[in-house]
């Protein structure tokens, strides 16, 4: 088998996160699916590492992480702090941003 | 000594400021203080004056340099003044006639609310003429000329509460502009012509400039004259300025503001020297107005626009007289010197009729007045005499000189000039007898006013009947002072310049012509008025009556030939400004605003929109680079 | 252990061995049916829990392709941290709340489906026309071990990086802090104030009816019954109304009674035409006058009721 696979399981998943940032209202669920997107190209990266032969790619990755965690601390504190002023978890209900 | 040539304008401009900004306080002496200001600028004239005749003829010009008021590199225009002999008589005939008609104006409005802003104007009018008549540059000359034009607006429609007063001053400012434009495009073509507006450089340089621009120049400057000294074609203007009160008619359409067109024309005498086609338009302006004037002045029954015919007709003369060049300078000049005493008197006179007649200004509804107002009777008697040019008197000097003149121009020319200043001579004697019969002679022809008050004639106040006198005094022994051994001439030389010409005629012979013309006048007016009962009401008259009452048509030519082409463009401009224009612009508007409106929707506030838009870009970016890698 | 190993060593190679080509083919499964789990699952809970599922999948992969620490980490922060506070939100935000299947968004779902079909396709056929088949593998870069070899690059190239990523962690820690920190503007209100508010508003001043019917059921999620037989509403607290978990038992009751009524009726031997109208449970909520049309019969019936106790 060609490693080349994990490229395409990572190219899948990633469209499969995307469409689901697309669907989804729930805020909760549109952040994993977000979170589903940065894994898909965390496994690109680990791919592309073994693929050239040298750590770089890890490295990338596990920044990547790093961040992912700050942003869901703060992602998650925002969809807390609006259902408890709006009682709804819906992106559709915040709709406010229009003329 | 120059130190006081400002002081001449500042003192009336300070009372002007004073009693307009003053405020109330000046309500019970500000008049006295306008007139007091004025007579303090007459003396500085006078101390002036004799300043001047204790110098050499030569050198009696002075000039003060104030202080530059645009200095530009090789745009220089300056505050300065320059008093020579020709200022100096104008500077003595404003402050003098416009003191005397202060004075008057107390009394004729003593009863007039408004009186302190009355005074105010009167002062801005006189320090406006005289900042015209001592500029030394025409830059200045045109700020002075058009204060003049603010002051007679503000002054003419004095008694705003009145629709025709209003229009009347609305017409006068607008036909002023069209002579100020004149001007100012004078001006304009000097200062590419020679680099400066100041007097002495352009007159010294106007020798070397073509002919073709001095005469451009010598027609817009005859343009601006005509429009202040109410010449054809645009004289409309001073028939309707009636509507101001009668000290201003006084002052300002007889004898002040209308001469500043002649003022400019004899000041401008080198400029016109060497244009011979503009002299010969001027003669022709002058010509023309002379006999317009004339005939106005037979057919009006409203006292005041009779002067105001004759007014314009005596300042054609004057006009006449200055475009025969350095022939007729100094005649002009003096006939509006003279006719600044007698048309002052008689205005005056009138504004005392009125005064005494619950300001009835129809001639046909006075008569018989010379028993109830003497003091009036005689001056104005003695103003009539002067005008008409009865032997001995002012006009009679002056006014036979302009005809001399005329004559002296030499050849056709001064044949037909001298016929139509004859012909002026015997129609001014006729009109100004027919006036005279009406108002003074005759049975009483009274008719209650508005309200049903019968008038009670009476004479006028001292405040009234004392400039009236001085004023008298001027018109019966100006002239012949001036005559006397030719002083004013030899006055004058220095600045005008003067020639004898060649007439044709011996003086004697033109002086017995004049003299037989008057008495032609006189007696055909007797015969017409003084023989029967002036009917109250006019008789229809003949076509040229009908015409001259309303002042021969010229407002019908000007609302047929401007007026009328003018609100059909302006009515073109607006149907293309608001269909065209407007069209386009709201169709433009209108359009953006509805694909915008159509746009916002995409704009729907759903984050989940936001995104797909979003994807939908990175899915075109994708694309075109994997495009652009496989191309 | 010894399989990690093994797999190691697959990847230090750059060719894939037979077994990592059977684990990848399972794992993709495992991981594309998580993705399509997140996707379509109506409740948060099961979209986290198939989340979850999909990251421990590729957790695996990541070890077999030698990228060992970062396989533990994914483990250890993201399936164990990450996903644990995404349920604790779900927990906090309502566990139990679907999405309704109904897309309000004209066109938005068609939209996306396209988009993200059109995305795949791109991104598989550029991966496809890439050519990748030369893999150095992680053989040289591994040498010393996979923790040493990140550990080198982290503290050397990669330090600076690293140094703002600590930042970054504290301004999040910091900004969720004040984010979902609330402060008390006005001292909270006492129970007497309360009482007072409600007196004054004059909104349910009584206390409200407690849940359950006794004898029978006391469980908080069943309403309790009014005397006609319908639910009283608020007996129930809010949150389980909302939810809809109601355990509605008034029907129950009726059908029970129309049974009783019926027993005595063949009891007493009664015909048809005499037996109240009652035969079947009632609809939750209705007025009671819609179900007795003709109020004669209510004395009858009333009276048969008694007879039969």
């Amino acid at each position: 088998m060609n490693p080349v696979n994990y490229l395409y399981l990572s190219a899948l998943l990633f469209t499969i996160g995307a469409s689901g940032v697309l669907i989804r209202r729930n805020a909760i669920v549109l952040f994993m699916c977000v979170e589903l997107m940065l894994n898909a190209s965390n496994l690109a990266l680990v791919t592309f590492s073994r693929m050239h032969g040298n750590l770089d790619g890890q490295i990338i990755a596990f920044f990547t992480m790093v961040v992912a965690a700050a942003e869901v601390v703060v992602g998650l504190a925002i969809i807390v702090s609006i259902f408890r002023t709006r009682h709804s978890a819906s992106v559709d209900d915040s709709n406010l941003m229009k003329l | 000594m120059n130190s006081l040539i400002p002081l001449l304008v500042a003192a009336p401009l300070a009372g002007a400021v004073l009693l307009l900004l003053g405020g109330r306080a000046f309500d019970r002496l500000g008049h006295w203080l306008a007139t007091a200001l004025a007579a303090l600028s007459f003396g500085f004239g006078l101390a002036l004056f004799s300043d001047m005749l204790g110098r050499d003829a030569e050198d009696r010009t002075l000039t003060q340099h104030l202080f530059s008021w645009i200095p530009v590199n090789g745009f220089q225009a300056d505050i300065s003044f320059q008093l020579d002999q020709l200022s100096m008589t104008f500077v003595l005939l404003i402050t003098g006639v416009g003191t005397l008609i202060h004075l008057y104006s107390v009394g004729y409005m003593a009863h007039d609310e408004r009186r302190r802003r009355f005074f105010a104007y009167l002062n801005l009018f006189l320090a406006a003429m005289l900042l015209l008549v001592v500029a030394d540059n025409y830059l200045l000359l045109y700020f002075g000329w058009e204060g003049v034009g603010l002051a007679s607006y503000l002054l003419i429609g004095f008694w705003q509460h009145k629709p025709s007063a209003a229009t009347a001053a609305k017409k006068a400012f607008i036909v002023n502009r069209v002579g100020d434009m004149g001007l100012s495009i004078a001006i304009m073509l000097m200062f590419v012509e020679f680099g400066s507006f100041a007097f002495e450089p352009v007159f010294g340089a106007a020798g070397s400039a073509s002919e073709g621009k001095l005469t451009a120049i010598g027609l817009m400057l005859l343009l601006a004259a005509c429009g202040k000294s109410a010449q054809v074609p645009l004289q409309s203007w001073l028939g309707d300025a009636m509507e101001g009160p009668t000290p201003v008619s006084a002052l300002i359409h007889a004898a002040t503001m209308v001469t500043a067109g002649v003022y400019l024309i004899t000041r401008s005498g080198a400029i016109f020297n060497l244009a011979p086609d503009a002299q010969t338009a001027v003669v022709v302006v002058g010509a023309v107005t002379l006999l317009f004037g004339a005939i106005v002045g037979c057919a009006k029954d409203d006292i005041k626009k009779a002067l105001a015919g004759s007014t314009m007709s005596q300042i054609g003369f004057m006009i006449l007289a200055a475009g025969l060049g350095p022939i007729g300078y100094a005649f002009a000049i003096m006939h509006l010197v003279t006719h600044g005493f007698f048309k002052a008197g008689l205005f005056l006179g009138a504004g005392s009729v009125m005064h005494g007649m619950n300001d009835e200004v129809n001639m046909r509804h006075y008569g018989g007045l010379r028993k109830y107002m003497p003091v009036t009777f005689v001056t104005f008697g003695l103003g009539y005499l002067a005008i008409i040019g009865f032997p001995g008197l002012s006009g009679f000097f002056s006014k036979d000189k302009i005809i001399e003149a005329a004559f002296a121009k030499g050849g056709t020319e001064g044949w037909i000039l001298g016929l139509c200043t004859l012909v002026g001579a015997a129609v001014t004697a006729f009109y100004m007898t027919r006036v005279m019969i009406l108002t003074f002679f005759g049975e009483k022809r009274w008719q209650p006013d508005a309200e049903g008050h019968d008038p009670h004639p009476h004479e006028s106040p001292k405040t009234m009947t004392v400039p009236m006198i001085v004023l008298a005094f001027g018109s019966v022994f100006a002239g012949g002072l001036f005559a006397f051994h030719e002083s004013f001439l030899t006055w004058l030389e220095p600045v005008t310049g003067h020639e004898e010409g060649n007439s044709p005629l011996t003086p004697l012979v033109v002086t017995l012509l004049t003299t037989a013309c008057m008495l032609a006048g006189v007696a055909l007016s007797y015969l017409m008025y003084g023989r029967s009962a002036v009917p109250v009401v006019p008789p229809y008259g003949s076509p040229l009556t009908r015409a001259a009452r309303r002042d021969l048509l010229q407002d019908d030519f000007n609302h047929a030939v401007l007026v009328r082409p003018g609100s059909a463009l302006a009515a073109a401009l607006v149907y293309f400004d608001s269909r065209g224009l407007d069209g386009f612009v709201n169709g433009l508007a209108a359009t953006i605003g509805g694909v915008s409106s159509r746009l916002r929707r995409i704009q729907n506030g759903y984050v989940r929109t936001y995104a797909l838009s979003m994807f939908g870009g990175t899915l075109v970016l994708v694309a075109t680079t994997l495009l652009m890698r496989s191309v | 252990m010894s399989a990690a190993t093994s797999l190691n060593l697959a990847a230090v190679t750059g060719a894939t061995s037979t077994g990592e080509a059977v684990q990848f083919w399972v794992l993709a499964v495992i991981a594309v049916g998580g993705a399509l789990g997140t996707l379509l699952m109506r409740k948060a809970v099961h979209s986290a829990l198939c989340l979850a599922a999909t990251m421990l999948a590729l957790a695996v992969c990541y070890m077999a392709q030698g990228a060992v620490f970062l396989g533990v980490v994914q483990i250890v922060v993201y399936t164990g941290a990450i996903m644990m506070l995404f349920l604790f939100v779900v927990m906090l935000v309502g566990v139990t709340s679907a999405d309704s299947l109904k897309e309000q968004l004209k066109g938005q779902r068609f939209a996306a489906a396209l988009c993200g079909l059109g995305f795949g396709v791109l991104m598989v056929a550029g991966i496809a026309n890439a050519k990748l088949d030369s893999f150095a593998g992680l053989g040289e870069a591994n040498a010393e071990g996979n923790v040493q070899g990140l550990a080198r690059l982290i503290f050397t190239k990669y330090v600076w990086a690293f140094e703002v990523t600590g930042a970054l962690l504290i301004t999040a820690a910091i900004g969720a802090m004040v984010l979902t920190h609330r402060e008390h503007v006005k001292a909270p209100k006492t129970q007497r104030e309360l009482a007072a508010q409600r007196v004054a508003d004059n909104i349910q001043v009584p206390p409200l009816p407690a849940p359950g019917i006794y004898a029978r059921h006391n469980a908080v999620d069943i309403p309790a019954l009014l005397p006609d037989g319908s639910i009283a509403e608020d007996s129930v607290m809010a949150t389980l109304r909302e939810r809809g978990q109601i355990r509605d038992v008034s029907q129950e009751m009726l059908a029970r009674m129309a049974e009783l009524e019926s027993t005595t009726a063949d009891w007493l031997g009664r015909p048809p035409s005499e037996r109240p109208p009652v035969t079947g449970p009632r609809k939750a909520l209705e007025p009671v006058a819609a179900n007795h049309p003709a109020p004669a019969n209510r004395p009858a019936s009333d009276h048969d009721e008694e007879g039969a106790e």
